[in-house]
């Protein structure tokens, strides 16, 4: 296999050929904020647009999980430019989503936090205003807890759920409406969910639990 | 005989024959009806049938067809008679009556009732020709060149004119001959972006793979536009022949009309031009004897505006949610299917028979040099003339405004432009000298877009017209990434407090800051293109803005909740009852003075009163901020 080399914020390193910047970064210990991008997924959906870097000789920031590397490529993870695409769009998700880290299954294995954390983010809601939408939480099934207010539609479960699991989950309406829901809209437990808890994890965020009598590790 | 003559021959037999069919409509008067949608909107299929019947009454032999928009749709119903020994002349605002006196007078007498005449379409002593007044003059039609005046279902019309020339004149040549004739007539796609077709079925063409297509995109999600609509119901052929011709060029041999559900008459109409071209041997395999096969489907959107987006537009015709993806690969050399794919829009597609037939230097003729040929818009808001109009690029606003659209209604002024659709931009008095093309739009921060053009008065609020656009982009926005999901919500929210008098100091700068980043990180051209209309508001009507939040009040007195309707007390006729009885809601009183006043508490700002109080008196008033109106009552 054919490997490229490239530089990352002042630091060489080797990557295969055509595999997309993010990995190339993220195996090499440089972290770059992500949530939607997927290892293995054939198409990245290039949804949450937290993974902005900048690349010597491109015009404007690109995201890193649709870049392929090239040799020779100059990379930086940080830039004036890039901090404030990042900054914004974190800010964006926060002000729709339900921020209730201590009772959080997640609190401190949350992906919310870890960028808040690398970017020195504060994790909570500043300049926007708070879109909080009023969806219930779905308790219906024996294996998984679902919290649509806590969702940031990366997309990861309906990926894994189509390629490891029932197909049950999937996107559904537009907009600002849209929300990671089940075929026919019906609640977890009588969707079919065959209990394999792949959603719960690959889910960067609080949205997808495991149940407390549930053992699904993570 | 080699392929090139047998090409030839065989079309010039088509071409005699729909000659023929031409000619013969020319032996008696002949009746054209424009039932486009615009004119079945205002009437036009009630006055076909008026005609019909008054043509049998009469016993009067003529022929009546149905033909498309003509451009001049707020004239509709329009109806164009011609009868031998008159010049050709079009009637608009036609009712029943009129077009009975059409059927009597002037083909039963000789009368030609010039005084329902809109005008003649050729120069005559007679009556005044459409190119004798300042629009015709500025008009240069070359895409509509033929629409309202050729029956769309019929091809002989649009072959006997000079259609599938072209096409019949490309296969005899090289693809390569094609893409370059294209590429030297620097035509630039008319769907948004203006990106240049040539290079566009160049990388087509070069892209490996044997299976390729082409698309014509007509979708056409603008509120408000409907040049693509109206051509393809007013000359479907001429964009199938543009798509056939792109085919040959890139080598595809299946091509595909996408066009929205909403449209019926338009989809019903191309699909009658497919079979007819396919019954003339200009479609299916070996076209006119050249080897050279394509066949075209019809596509019906389910009319989401993000599925004009060229790879939302893909994943829908796939069967998938109409989501757009990361670009590249482009649709060029992964498109549908995987395949290398050439998406054009339906004007792009109308350009180049014209192109082929006449040659790209001739093209480069009209316009500027950045952006040759014509543009089409349609002009509608606050302007007399609405409808569509085909100038070259480079007319000015005023152009199109005062001397195309006859100018702003009611003696009003004249404050902005929105043009490009939601995509677009306003731009102000000060940009009416401006020659517009692709790139004098973008530097002034609007865009060409699909040429819709929504023309504003005195009257409407330059944040309202804001927060109506971008209301609009929030809602078709398909909600895949964050940027645009969440980020024109935002604006949207901001944009809303500010038009109630909610606004908050710093949040234009906040607006600023939000639609540079949605602009810079959104994953599609709806998004990056959504906060055009906030940011172009904000570069020239700032003022507007900081009114609304520094000091509660809407200088164009729209938004409703910072206005008030007021009765000047010193104007107010006192035994005039008029307002009383408009209002809707018992809002008006009669003081110890006889003066009528209105309760605020139970005014429901429907403007009822306004329109009510006679113009003599104009006694009813709107005030902002609504606090003046509590002022003017302390001073009484
Ligand atoms: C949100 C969005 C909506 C669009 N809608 C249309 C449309 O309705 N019709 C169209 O021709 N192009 C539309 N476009 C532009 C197309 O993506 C594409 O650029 C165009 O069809 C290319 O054709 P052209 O090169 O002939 O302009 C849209 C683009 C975006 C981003
Ligand atoms: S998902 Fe993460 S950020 Fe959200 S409440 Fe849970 S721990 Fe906090
Ligand atoms: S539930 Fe979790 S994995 Fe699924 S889209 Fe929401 S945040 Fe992503
Ligand atoms: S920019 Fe808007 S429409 Fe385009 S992918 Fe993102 S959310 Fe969807
Ligand atoms: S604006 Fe309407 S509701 Fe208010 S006073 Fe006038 S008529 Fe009555
Ligand atoms: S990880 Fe790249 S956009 Fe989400």
């Amino acid at each position: 296999m054919k490997t490229v080399t490239l530089t990352i914020d002042g630091r060489t390193v080797q990557a295969r050929e055509g595999e997309k910047l993010l990995w190339a970064a993220l195996e090499n210990g440089i972290y770059i904020p992500n949530l939607c991008a997927i290892p293995g997924a054939k198409h990245p959906a290039a949804a949450c647009r937290l993974c902005f870097v900048e690349i010597e000789g491109y015009p404007r920031p690109v995201t890193a999980c649709t870049e392929p590397v090239v040799e020779g490529m100059v990379v930086s993870t940080r830039s004036p430019r890039v901090d404030r695409l990042v900054h914004t769009a974190f800010e964006l998700l926060l002000s729709n989503h339900h921020l209730d880290c201590a009772n959080c299954p997640r609190n401190r294995s949350c992906e919310l936090q870890r960028i808040a954390r690398e970017r020195r983010f504060p994790l909570r809601v500043k300049r926007l205003r708070k879109l909080e939408r009023n969806l219930q939480v779905d308790d219906s099934s024996p294996v998984v807890r679902y919290d649509p207010g806590k969702c940031v539609l990366c997309g990861r479960c309906v990926w894994v759920c189509r390629e490891k699991g029932t197909g049950v989950l999937g996107f559904a309406r537009r907009g600002f409406e849209r929300k990671v829901t089940t075929f026919g809209d019906v609640p977890l437990g009588q969707s079919g969910c065959n209990g394999c808890g792949e959603c719960v994890k690959v889910c960067p965020v609080g949205a997808l639990t495991g149940r407390d009598s549930a053992a699904i590790s993570i | 005989m080699n392929s090139s003559s047998i090409v030839a021959e065989t079309f010039a037999k088509l071409q005699q024959k729909s000659r023929t069919a031409w000619q013969s409509l020319r032996d008696r008067p002949l009746i054209l009806v424009g039932t486009a949608t615009c004119g079945r909107a205002a009437g036009a299929l009630e006055i076909l049938k008026v005609i019909k019947e008054e043509l049998e009454k009469h016993g009067i032999d003529a022929q009546v067809l149905e033909v498309g928009c003509m451009g001049h749709c707020y004239a509709e119903p329009l109806v164009t008679v011609y009868k031998p020994g008159f010049p050709p002349i079009s009637y608009g605002y036609v009712t029943e009556g009129i077009a009975g006196r059409l059927v009597q007078d002037f083909l039963g007498g000789d009368d030609p009732c010039l005084e329902f005449a809109l005008a003649a379409l050729e120069t005559n002593d007679m009556v005044p020709a459409l190119t004798d007044f300042p629009r015709g003059m500025i008009e240069k039609p070359i895409i509509l060149d033929k629409c309202g005046l050729i029956d769309p279902e019929q091809i002989e019309h649009y072959i006997a004119l000079g259609g599938y020339a072209a096409q019949a004149r490309a296969l005899t040549r090289e693809p390569e001959w094609v893409v370059e004739e294209i590429k030297a007539s620097g035509l630039r796609g008319r769907g948004g972006a203006g990106f240049p077709t040539g290079r566009k079925w160049e990388t087509c063409r070069l892209a490996p793979g044997e299976k390729k297509y082409v698309i014509c995109n007509a979708d056409e999600g603008d509120p408000g536009a409907f040049m693509d609509r109206a051509i393809l119901e007013s000359n479907p052929h001429e964009v199938l022949e543009g798509l056939a011709i792109a085919a040959y060029a890139v080598g595809a041999r299946q091509g595909y009309f996408y066009i929205r559900a909403e449209y019926p008459l338009a989809v019903e109409r191309v699909k009658k031009a497919i079979e007819q071209a396919r019954q003339a041997g200009l479609l299916g395999t070996n076209i006119l004897g050249s080897g050279f096969s394509f066949d075209v489907d019809v596509f019906q959107g389910s009319g989401a505006f993000v599925c004009g987006e060229e790879t939302a537009l893909i994943a829908s015709m796939e069967g998938e949610p109409g989501l757009p993806r990361h670009r590249p690969p482009f649709p060029a050399t992964a498109g549908l299917r995987g395949r290398p794919t050439v998406i054009n829009n339906v004007k792009t597609l109308a350009y180049v028979p014209h192109i082929i037939e006449r040659g790209a230097q001739w093209f480069r003729e009209t316009g500027t040099a950045g952006s040759p040929g014509t543009a089409v818009f349609a002009l509608a808001g606050k302007v007399i003339n609405t409808g569509l109009a085909e100038v070259p690029m480079g007319t000015t606003l005023r152009q199109l405004v005062y001397d195309v659209g006859s100018g702003i209604p009611k003696g009003k002024s004249f404050k902005a432009v929105q043009i490009g659709g939601p995509s677009g931009g306003c731009l102000p008095e000060a940009a009416l000298d401006m020659p517009i093309d692709f790139d004098s739009l973008s530097q002034a921060g609007a865009m060409m877009g699909s040429g819709g053009m929504v023309i504003l008065d005195e009257d409407d609020c330059m944040v309202e017209i804001a927060r109506f656009f971008l209301d609009f982009t929030q809602k078709e926005s398909c909600g895949k990434c964050t940027m645009c999901r969440l980020g024109t919500r935002q604006m949207l929210d901001i944009l809303e407090a500010i038009t109630k008098g909610q606004g908050k100091p710093g949040d234009i700068e906040l607006l600023l800051e939000l639609a540079e980043d949605v602009k810079a990180g959104s994953l599609c051209g709806l998004g990056k293109t959504a906060p055009n209309p906030v940011l172009s508001t904000i570069r020239y009507f700032r003022d507007e803005y900081e009114a609304h939040i520094k000091e509660r009040r809407c200088p164009a007195l729209m938004c409703q909740e910072l206005i008030a309707y007021y009765i000047l007390p010193e104007k107010c006729e006192r035994s005039c009852d008029a307002c009383v009885g408009s209002c809707p809601v018992e809002a008006i009183y009669t003081n110890e003075d006889r003066v009528k006043v209105i309760d605020q508490q139970k005014c429901v700002k429907c403007a009822s009163c306004l329109e009510a109080c006679p113009p003599q008196y104009k006694a009813v008033v709107k005030l902002s901020p609504p606090e003046l109106v509590a002022e003017r009552g302390r001073k009484v």
